[in-house]
């Protein structure tokens, strides 16, 4: 039997996907993280470190939810698992504790993140800020108006953030900003990367960071005593709270499910190609120039995919599919008014492609559980703004 | 051995430095009579970048220039039409992040490189680990693929580097990506690391902006690479006359060097 989200090649590929495309100037950096990620992933101090912060900084583990309203409207058995009850409202601490106990470990005072919606910029400046680490956050400048209350968050926390103006001026080019930033500071910074993504060891590193959350809820579904799950869904944009969820599901006979924003469809629309370090699927035009991500949630504007879902997507281990902004502006109202959960407006998306496809691709009956990967309070003054206008 | 390996290490053993600037393909309307100005000038290489969207290794100089060129709609085949219609005698090297060519093809972009007079590339997203394929085909065509050795490199990875590289070697001066530098860098750190295994020339590049940092790179390299300077000049407006003046007064700066 092929087993599933285990360690990449040598070379850092998963199948055809993922290597480790960066300039000389980062190679030994790349090395050096991964010998140390290696060293301190077999070392049960650091486990235990890793856990024991999760747990009584973080507020680890997150429970799972059973969703009867939800569940009773759609005909389809609804769990959650609740990541926006972690510490900053998102699965992203689960990485950046993991990343940031690694920068102290191999003796660096100073870290550097990209961020999309800004929760992994907040969870980077959170985890900096506990574990008494230098922190700055690159964003794009649309992104820091989308998201102002997040940047301000970041400062609070002691973190400097840097509007990013080139490009897009979003999470495609603060990556490509912080890895240009990485290459004049790399001796004494890590380069904190959010999400399952970049050169090798990066998506494998960050998955499994993130599988705490997949292994736990697993684990919290087993004692349900109702079997597993029929479906395993998650929302999509590099793909960590999706991959972390999956590795607790990989060998399991649950359907695993990956929703992207329609306007990013990675899996959907795009071709095998090289970005940010990465050999995956990417958006790009007919010369291979990269195009931009569009979608109302700007965690999941990224016109790439992590390798090991371009992987887990080829081999037909998991499926992805897109919704829409309009499907996701519903979905999340409708947890809102039948569950008292406002999710993020990623994470909408996992929710909206459930609600449309309950009794259709979906049969009636299912078991499916979700993973909320954050909470929707960020969202609040957009989603606002957006219903107000619709009127 | 490729044709680049065996005019760059000609020119060396004649004992001349060399003077390698960089222009962004399709710039703008002048961008092939601004090439033949450097040739004018007496450059001994030229390196044409192809625009990517997400150049990684670049600077704001040179992503300004190839968010221009790209919204003239410049692409790889446009650039390799455009050096199809150049008659200089000046080897040239495509420079160009890896998507280009993964995209259009590995096989089919080596052959029109060669096509279109092309020696060498320079893709400073695909490391060691990386480059087999692409240096394989490239190698069928008679293309050349140039590696870049950094500050942060290891000296027994150096050695391999100056092993592998095909051309010359390419000395990166400072921990930084392309741009214009008030500090000399430290080049000569990295030529050091790389001399004793290097048979091909040595070129010190990113940071080099004047004439006098140029001429400096040459007293321990075999010759100067120069881009963002060069590129913002252009941007500026100063076409091939300023082309033409800027790089004849590095070539004088640089051929004083050893006299």
């Amino acid at each position: 039997m092929t087993t599933y989200m285990g360690s990449p090649d040598a070379s850092g590929r998963f199948g055809e996907f993922g290597g480790r495309f960066v300039p000389e100037a980062l190679i030994p950096a790349c090395l050096e993280l991964e010998a140390a990620f290696k060293d301190a992933w077999a070392d049960p101090s650091f486990h235990a470190e890793y856990e024991h912060t999760l747990k009584e900084f973080g507020g680890r583990p997150t429970p799972v939810t059973f969703c009867p309203r939800l569940s009773q409207a759609l005909g389809v058995q609804v769990y959650l698992k609740r990541e926006d009850l972690a510490h900053t409202g998102s699965h992203k601490l689960n990485n950046v504790v993991g990343q940031a106990l690694l920068t102290k470990r191999m003796g660096k005072p100073r870290m550097i993140a990209e961020t999309g919606a800004g929760q992994h910029g907040v969870a980077s400046a959170t985890a900096a800020a506990r574990l008494g680490l230098e922190c700055t956050v690159y964003m794009g400048e649309i992104d820091t108006q989308r998201q102002s209350l997040n940047v301000f968050r970041m400062e609070l926390l002691g973190a400097k953030v840097v509007p990013v103006t080139s490009g897009s001026k979003t999470l495609k080019d603060a990556v490509n900003e912080a890895m240009r930033e990485w290459v004049t500071c790399v001796e004494d910074t890590h380069y904190c990367l959010g999400s399952v993504m970049g050169p090798h060891p990066f998506p494998w590193m960050v998955r499994e960071f993130q599988s705490i959350l997949g292994i736990e809820a697993a684990a919290q579904f087993q004692e349900l005593q109702i079997g597993e799950p029929d479906y395993v869904v998650a929302c999509v944009g590099g793909g960590s709270n999706a991959a972390g969820m999956f590795a607790g599901f990989a060998n399991s006979t649950s359907q695993l499910v990956g929703v992207e924003a329609a306007g990013g469809s990675a899996v959907g629309f795009g071709t095998p190609g090289v970005l940010h370090g990465m050999r995956s699927l990417l958006i790009q035009n007919e010369v291979g120039q990269i195009e931009e991500a569009h979608s109302i949630s700007a965690g999941l504007d990224y016109p790439g995919i992590g390798p090991e879902h371009a992987h887990l997507a080829s081999s037909g281990r998991a499926k992805y599919y897109s919704a829409n902004d309009e499907e996701v502006l519903d979905a999340l109202q409708m947890l809102s008014r039948l569950e008292g959960i406002i999710p993020a407006l990623e994470t909408a998306h996992a929710l909206a492609w459930v609600i449309r496809e309950a009794g259709a691709l979906i049969p009636r009956g299912s078991k499916v559980l979700l993973n909320l990967s954050g909470r929707g309070d960020k969202d609040v003054a957009q989603v606002r703004d957006i219903l107000r206008g619709a009127q | 051995m490729t044709t680049l390996d065996v005019r760059l290490s000609a020119l060396r053993d004649g004992g001349r430095k060399a003077m390698v600037p960089y222009f962004v393909g399709g710039l703008d309307d002048e961008w092939l009579d601004c090439v033949k100005a450097a040739a004018f000038a007496g450059a001994d290489a030229i390196e044409i970048g192809v625009p990517f969207s997400d150049p990684i290794m670049d600077g704001k100089v040179i992503q300004e220039a190839s968010l221009k060129a790209l919204g003239r709609g410049t692409t790889l085949s446009s650039v390799l039409e455009g050096l199809h219609t150049l008659d200089i005698d000046v080897p040239l090297i495509v420079m160009t992040y890896f998507n280009i060519f993964h995209h259009h093809g590995l096989e089919r972009s080596a052959a029109e490189l060669h096509a279109a007079g092309v020696l060498g590339t320079i893709v400073p997203d695909l490391s060691l680990e990386e480059i087999g394929p692409w240096r394989a085909v490239s190698n069928e065509h008679d293309v050349a693929s140039i590696l870049m050795t950094a500050l942060s490199t290891p000296p027994e990875r150096a050695v391999q580097l100056a092993a592998e590289t095909q051309g010359f070697a390419y000395a990166a001066a400072r921990m930084a990506v392309t741009g214009v530098a008030s500090d000399e860098g430290r080049g000569d750190l990295v030529v050091e690391k790389l001399r004793q295994a290097s048979t091909v020339p040595i070129y010190v590049g990113i940071g080099i902006a004047t004439p006098a940092q140029a001429a400096s790179a040459c007293t321990f390299a075999d010759g100067a690479i120069v881009g963002s300077a060069l590129v913002q000049r252009l941007l500026d407006g100063e076409g091939p006359k300023g082309v033409e003046q800027f790089l004849g007064e590095m070539r004088s700066a640089i051929n004083a060097v050893g006299q």
